[in-house]
Order: C-alpha cells, then structure tokens, then sequence
C-alpha cells in the first residue's frame, strides 16, 4: 500500500535528518541521567522504594517532551512543511513519520536510561518495562502531534509542555500503576487503551494541522 | 485550469489581496507582476493549494498531485543531501523511473557532482537550482514558480529560460517576478497586482 | 437535540428574564424548601449547585466539542465562534466546580483540597487542559488556522475527559489513600426536585451566558470586517 511506502520514506528521512543533527539524543541521555541524579538529592532518607519508581515516570514525560520540542524544527525551518503537505500523500502518513521517529529515538534513549536506573535506585520489573513501551507509544504519538500544533503558533516551544502535561497524565497513572501495584494487568491495559484511542484521534485530525 | 473570481486573502487584520480576478486557461503562461507587498506571494499560494482565500471563490482544476510549486522558500532540507531531498519527493510524488529522472535533472541544472553534498553547504543559487529540480520531478501539469529567478546567476537563468521555453504550451505555467522583461516574450498574458 | 434549536430561537431577553425566574426558583427550593441532610445538615446544601454546575461544565465542553467537529466536517462558519465562547463557558463553571468542590470539602472536612474526590480532581485536570486552550488560540493569528487547531484541540479535550476519569479512578490504588469524599444526599422527594430544578436553572443560565457572549463576539467580528473593508 502506497500509505505504508510512504510513511516509510518520511520516516527514514526524519531517522537520517536525527543521526545527521546528532543532537536531540544526546541531549536526552544527558538529561535523564542528570535528572535521576537529581532525584537521589530530592528524595528524604526514609523514601519508599515506591517513591523513586514514580520518579522515573516524571524523568520519561521530562525527557520525553525534551525531544518531542525539536521534532518539527527541519519542517519549521524555511516552511518545508509545505512541501511536505503539497505532496499528493494523506496528511496523516507525515505525523505518523515523525511519530515512529521519535519513538525510536525515545526508545534508544531508554534503553541506556533504564538500566542506569536500575544501577542507581533498584530494579524494573518487567511490567514497569511493558508500560514503559506502551506509555512510549502514547507519549510519541500525543507528543508529536501536539509539536505540530505548538510550531504552528508564536509561542512554539513554550506551548509545548502546556498542551502536552495535561494529556500526559493519564500515561503516567498508567505508568506508575504498572511500576507499582501487584497486578499490573489492569493499568497494561489502559495504557493500550489510552494509546488506541489518541492515535486514532491523532491519525484522524492531523490533516486539520497542517492545512486551513 | 485556474479560475478566481473577486479573491481576497486576509491575515488576520491585515488584508493582502483583495477583489482579484484571474481566469488562466490550460497551457497558458501567466506573469504576475506588482511592487513588494501586493501580495504575489499570497496569491501563489492560494493557487498551489496551501492556503484558502477569506473571501472570493477560487478553482484549481488539477489535483495536488499534478502542481509544482516553487515557493520562497526552496522547501528542501539542508542536513540531508540534493539526492535524498529528490529522492523523498520523488517517493513522495509516486514519480515513475525515480532514479533516472532524478539524475537526469541533477544533470540538466548542474548539479551533478555535487548530488552527495548537503544542501547546507550549498550556494543559494544551487540550492534555487536544486528547488527547480524538485519542481519539476513529478512532471506536473501546473507550475505555480513564484520569482523563480532570484538568487540564480546568469547561467543558472539560462537554464531556467530554456526550461520555461520547453514547457511553454505544454504545461500550464504562472510566474511572479520582478522582472517581467525577462518572461515577456514567453507570457500570454499578464496580471499586475497594486 | 430539538429542544437545543427551539432555544436558540427564543430572543435573548426572554432567555434571560426566564433564566432569572428559574433561578429564583432553585435557589427558593435549595434553601428553604429541601429537606435538611442527616450528617452533614445544611452545608450540604452546595451539593445542588456543585453537581449541577459540574454537568454543565461537561455539556458546555461536549457542545465545544461537538461545534469544532462541525467546523472541521462541514466547514460551517459559524462554527468556530461557537466552539470558542462553549469552551469559555466551560472554563468557567468548571472553575465554578473547583471553588464549590473546596468550599465543600472545608465545611464537610476542614480541607480546602480532597485529592480523594474523583471529579474535583477531573476538573482540576481539564482545567489546566482548558487554560491551554486559551493559550493556544491566542498565540495563533486569527485565520483558518487557528479555527482548525482550536477545533483539534477541543476534541481531544472531549476524549480526554472519560479517559482522565478512569486514570484518577485507577490511580487510587496506588496514590495516597484519602478518606475523605464528599457525599451527596439520598435522592428521593423533594431533593430530586430541588436537584432537577437547580441543574434545569444552571443549564438555561449557562445558555443564556453563551447567548450573551456569542452575540458579543459576533457584533466584534463584524466591527472589525467593517473596518478592513
């Protein structure tokens, strides 16, 4: 299908455009470590091991919306998102790009961030690994839909962590309570939900995003 | 293939078009010409697509995938190289014998050997060029060029006329320049915006 | 629905001389008329206004919702105003809820704030929601755009609102457990008459409110097309 061929070609040029700048993922990795180290410091001597386990949830969404602000930045410069909307392709294929993008690169940056979690504080479990792909899926999609609204406006990086925090915070109930309670099952499940519905309603949407 | 009828554009409460009429019939060649701030941009944009007008009723008969247009802007990305940049649109564009056209007008606008190099390392007359190829790539039936001439040097102008001349009748073309002398005797008609 | 496009029909001082009465009449039952609370006795007489209100703020949000998918699906003009001045209503009886909800708590329980109360929280999160609504629009020049990125963003405010609902409930396995909620009545007699007629009264005020602020905004918009032309 011609829609999958061409959610590949954006998606590589938006993989390419990211290993070129070399920039965005470093800066992710530097950031959560130093926001865990950050944690250790605020967390008094008698903190439950619960307590640093809803922290990482706070270092995802942070580190999260850190990368999500710099997804739009090669379209914004010079307008080439015009050229990309002029394409006869269904406007949806350049937010679903851009989304498996990002998500990829959220997902390298966890793959280094989780384990140093564990090194520093103590150990996931697997439904706290689950959660954290399902919640990734979420965060992306949500995330990088948003970041095509915020660049379309005057404020811009300043409207991002606005329009994003509040629509976060179902991912992070779902994160959390995947980290934490005994049967995980339950909050696995909303964030499958959580991801179903706002990707359908990303997918559905974007096209009003980018056109008038 | 383009027909406006009393088309107005408003941004916000700044009016930049207002009452335009334009009427450009397949294969025809239409200069818009007028001063800075009339709203040539403006204009274009509508016609390719990009924008709605506020007021007034505008038809474009070919679909979006049948336009080339040529912004301002080159609408390219300058980390990636003239060949990546060719090769998305191209996919994008659903372009048939992708590589041989790409190449084919890598060569015609010189820029060949450079193919490899990022676009930011370019000159902005070869990144105008490399806009041109992207233009044309598809092959479309309506090219929408606003001042397609800036920033090309004299060889890179001539490259550009013999292009226009090719399509001429051919291809439905409409032009925003500075320079109206310089497409005249292509032009088969002519709009001046105020 | 029907009933919806009869009011509109209805001239705005009609609505509002008929929203006063009803008003009147609420307030006349929530006071003197309803039964006193066994527990809580009369404090809880906020009850009627803090359930009330918080259902129009939800059917203030749904019509925002609702007139966005109009502007977006078939391109009404009209369409976008309305979605905006509907939000703003929602925003404000939604900040109605919060200031009730607390005044409630403190009586009932001394606490200014109940992270135990699942709908003062919920609106404490569509709220935030809801102000960047605002921020958003308004750092958008006017123009299709802006009518097209509000509209987006009144619906995901519409799926967020049952989605955020779930996620507070869930996460009370997890959070700080509160003892503290705020319990309405036993509904029965005159109380569900009381309640019917103040959510009735609420909702022909909000009405009316939008009426006022539509026409207001409608008159601006025309000013300043004057103006340009």
């Amino acid at each position: 299908m011609t829609y999958f061929a061409d959610v590949g070609a954006l998606a590589r040029k938006d993989l390419l455009l990211e290993l070129r700048a070399r920039d965005t993922l470093p800066a992710m990795l530097l950031f959560v470590v130093a926001t865990f180290v950050v944690f250790h410091f605020s967390l008094p001597a008698h903190s439950s091991q619960l307590a640093s386990s809803g922290l990482l949830w706070v270092a995802i969404i942070f580190t999260a919306l850190l990368g999500l602000g710099r997804a739009f930045v090669p379209e914004r410069e010079q307008r080439v998102l015009d050229g990309l909307v002029l394409a006869p392709c269904d406007r949806s294929a350049i937010w679903l790009a851009k989304s498996i993008a990002t998500l990829a690169f959220l997902g390298a940056a966890e793959l280094v961030a989780l384990p140093v979690f564990a090194l520093f504080f103590h150990g996931l479990s697997g439904a706290t690994v689950a959660g954290v792909v399902l919640a990734d899926v979420g965060i992306c999609a949500v995330g990088t839909f948003l970041g095509a609204m915020a660049v379309a406006t005057r404020a811009r990086d300043l409207l991002l962590p606005l329009l994003f925090l509040p629509l976060a915070i179902p991912i992070v109930v779902g994160g959390v309570g995947a980290s934490v309670v005994g049967s995980p099952g339950r909050y696995l499940a909303f964030l499958a939900l959580y991801d179903v519905l706002f990707g359908l309603l990303c997918w559905a949407t974007f096209e009003y995003v980018v056109t008038e | 293939m383009i027909r406006a009828r009393k088309v107005g554009k408003r941004f916000g409460d700044k009016r930049v078009l207002r009452g335009v009429d334009l009427d450009v019939a397949r294969g025809a060649f239409a200069v818009v010409t007028g001063p800075n701030g009339s709203g040539k941009t403006t204009l274009l944009r509508l016609c390719a697509g990009l924008a709605l007008p506020s007021e007034g009723e505008l038809e474009v008969e070919v679909p979006r995938a049948a336009v080339g247009y040529l912004a301002h802007e080159p609408l390219v990305y300058r980390e990636l190289t003239a060949l990546e940049n060719l090769d998305l649109y191209g996919r994008l564009y659903r372009v048939t014998e992708r590589r041989e056209r790409i190449g084919m007008l890598l060569e015609r606008f010189g820029l060949w050997d450079v193919r490899h190099d990022r676009v930011v390392s370019y000159s902005r007359g070869m990144t105008q060029r490399l806009a041109l190829c992207r233009v044309l790539l598809h092959e479309p039936e309506l090219l929408v060029l606003d001042e397609p001439y800036t920033a090309l040097d004299e060889a890179g102008a001539d490259l550009l006329d013999a292009q226009l001349t090719e399509l001429h009748g051919e291809r439905t073309v409409l032009v925003s320049t500075h320079d109206p002398d310089r497409v005249a005797p292509l032009a088969t008609q002519q709009l001046a915006l105020a | 629905m029907r009933v919806v496009a009869r009011l509109y029909r209805v001239p705005l001082p009609t609505l509002a001389i008929a929203s006063l009465v009803l008003m009147t009449v609420a307030l006349t039952l929530v006071f003197y008329v309803a039964p006193n609370d066994a527990n809580q006795g009369f404090s809880q007489r906020i009850f009627y206004f803090h359930v009330s209100i918080a259902f129009t703020a939800y059917a203030c949000f749904a019509a925002g919702a609702w007139k966005a998918l109009l502007h977006l699906w078939k391109r009404d003009p009209r369409a976008d105003l309305e979605s905006y001045v509907a939000v703003h209503q929602g925003v404000i009886f939604g900040t109605l809820v919060l200031l009730t909800g607390s005044i409630w708590a403190k009586i009932s329980w001394g606490h200014w704030w109940l992270w135990g109360e699942d709908e003062l929280v919920l609106f404490l999160v569509l709220f935030l929601f809801y102000c960047a609504y605002f921020m958003l629009r308004f750092s958008v020049d006017l123009g299709p755009q802006r009518a097209n990125l509000s509209a987006v963003y009144a619906l995901f405010g519409v799926v967020l609102i049952p989605v955020s609902f779930l996620a507070i409930r869930i996460a009370k396995s997890f959070v700080h457990p509160e003892v503290f909620t705020l319990h309405g009545p036993n509904f029965g007699g005159w109380i569900l008459v009381t309640y019917c007629v103040a959510q009735a009264a609420l909702l022909l005020f909000a009405h009316t409110l939008y009426r006022v602020e539509l026409a207001g905004k409608r008159l601006d918009a025309r000013l300043r097309e004057l103006r340009l032309a």
